[in-house]
């Protein structure tokens, strides 16, 4: 076919006039009278696994582009839409947790995505079946999971099941709330130490944007005190520079301290056990380990170093398994792909596009492009950003980053600091509303 | 009747050539990408500019620009440089038709 001829009829007009033409007694070539037979029969159920910036997205945009082609389930176990990114001003005390939350009420009454509030569980790849903890087991055409992930807090001694009195928030949403009450709490003249993981983890620059602003309410509100940041990483992992200027700025109050693998902790006491030196905290922020959600790793999706899902990037489909998507911050990243809801988001939209394209019969669109920006805030009005774009690479099979595009902020400024809150309303809207 | 005949072309090009076809929905899916920051088809909440329903060479120009330096920035110098001239001209395309 053309590029004229595409152009003229698009896709849907085209599988009316496919349609039409079968029901009128005309003879149709196999492909065709094939697509328009499965138009004609039940509509494909799409069940999604995760209503984070992946998921949502994907139930917003199958619906909005497949309209009545594609019935959407989303499972999701969270009542309503917790925002990672901003989190952290929920942290430094600039916002509250109901500014960071979003209803999913939109996706059911405007998108007609079916919500089911709850855990699932398992999943049957044979059978086609997602099982729940308490709806039963539900059929799909096409599953999407956008699990997010999990912890592997067993790796550092003493850390398992004691979130509550080392919180992570690493997950927005009573774990934010717990972490800045321990905050709040915490004397003039404290240490707040943080514990980053070595990467990949869920969004690079986040960790180093939460110091900043711990460091900022302290600044006001407890100037004796100090942040103590424990980084497993040898240096800092996103927006280098910059956080190096942000944390000068804050001299004595953010302390960074690279090459520290924490070993264990005691959860009494507070105190973190690193390879060469005991450190007594008064509040301890651990970021443990992480891997791809729980569903994925236990469902037998391919997974590479143990943790992250290794996927067929036209389509996100994990490698080997056909109707299985898996997308966000799963993923065993393409070069130079952040884990970060923003680019999840466009995962979402790649995955609908390829999922209606495959169920008329048509072929994943062969050149998907995606896109990252981050902002950061580095205390309550200066943000800085970092952005790339990524290019699908028909020879390497995945997406790469275009050279020469993206980039840093030239300095921290409050122009993005507007454009800040600016992205976290659209980006929350282009999911949700 | 002219859907026959139309049916009946497709029919003797055939789908498979489809495989290294350009995606029916390309500019769409381009357009896409910009939505996180510029609203879903490009309609903005607001602190971001809206593109839905500007003219194509007005937005086209301002990419350009951006790319040149023409117009200052503090991200889309960046952003339009990972995107090529005829991604660009089909990004600027979409948003002009949205209502």
């Amino acid at each position: 076919m053309t590029t004229e001829t595409s152009k003229m009829l698009k896709r849907r007009d085209f599988l009316k006039m496919a349609a039409v033409a079968a029901a009128s007694g005309g003879t149709l070539p196999g492909t065709i009278a094939s697509a328009a037979a499965a138009t004609a029969k039940a509509r494909m159920h799409v069940v999604i696994v995760g209503g984070g910036f992946g998921g949502a997205t994907t139930a917003k945009y199958l619906r909005m582009w497949g309209e009545d082609a594609v019935e959407v389930t989303l499972i999701e176990r969270n009542p309503a839409f917790v925002s990672c990114p901003m989190s952290n001003l929920v942290i430094g005390g600039l916002k509250q947790l109901e500014d960071i939350t979003v209803s999913y009420d939109n996706l059911k009454s405007k998108w007609g995505v079916k919500l089911i509030t709850d855990d699932a569980t398992a999943i049957d790849v044979a059978r086609r079946t997602v099982t729940t903890a308490r709806h039963g087991t539900i059929g799909y055409d096409r599953l999407v999971l956008s699990p997010g992930i999990d912890f592997v807090a067993s790796r550092i001694g003493g850390l398992e099941g004691n979130q509550e009195r080392i919180p992570h928030a690493w997950k927005a949403g009573p774990q934010t709330t717990l972490l800045r009450k321990q905050l709040e709490d915490m004397p003039d003249g404290g240490v707040f130490a943080m514990h980053i993981p070595r990467a990949p983890y869920r969004c690079p620059p986040g960790p180093y944007e939460r110091a900043c602003l711990v460091a900022n309410y302290l600044r006001q509100a407890k100037p004796k005190s100090k942040v103590l940041v424990l980084d497993a990483n040898g240096e800092i992992q996103s927006k280098k520079g910059l956080f190096t200027q942000a944390f000068e700025r804050y001299g004595a109050l953010i302390e960074y301290v690279p090459n520290s693998a924490l070993q264990s902790v005691d959860a009494a006491s507070l105190t973190a056990e690193l390879e060469f030196d005991s450190i007594k905290a008064d509040v301890l922020n651990v970021i443990p380990p992480m891997r791809a959600g729980n569903i994925a790793t236990t469902a037998g999706l391919p997974l590479v170093n143990d943790a992250w899902v290794d996927v067929d990037w036209l389509t996100l489909e994990a490698k080997g398994m056909p109707g299985v998507h898996v997308i966000g911050d799963a993923l065993f990243p393409a070069p130079a792909m952040p884990k970060s809801g923003h680019m999840a988001n466009q995962h979402g939209k790649v995955v609908a596009a390829a999922i209606l394209n495959l169920a008329a019969g048509l072929p994943p669109n062969p050149a998907p492009v995606v896109m990252n920006t981050c902002y950061s805030f580095v205390d309550g009005k200066n943000v800085i950003h970092v952005a790339s774009v990524h290019q699908f690479d028909a020879d390497k099979r995945q997406p790469m980053p275009v050279s020469g595009a993206g980039g840093l902020s030239a300095a921290a400024n409050e122009i993005e600091g507007k454009t800040a809150l600016a992205w976290a309303r659209n980006i929350w809207a282009d999911m949700l509303a | 009747m002219k859907l026959k005949i139309a049916i009946a072309a497709l029919g003797i090009v055939g789908l498979a050539g489809l495989a290294h076809a350009q995606d029916p929905n390309l500019a769409r899916n381009l357009a896409a990408t910009c939505a996180n920051c510029h609203g879903t088809n490009g309609k903005s909440l607001g602190g971001m500019e809206s593109l839905a329903g500007e003219p194509k060479e007005k937005l086209l120009q301002k990419l350009n620009d951006f790319r040149s330096g023409d117009k200052p920035a503090t991200i889309m110098h960046q952003i339009v440089a990972g995107y090529s001239d005829e991604q660009l001209a089909l990004i600027s395309a979409w948003f002009a038709e949205q209502k």
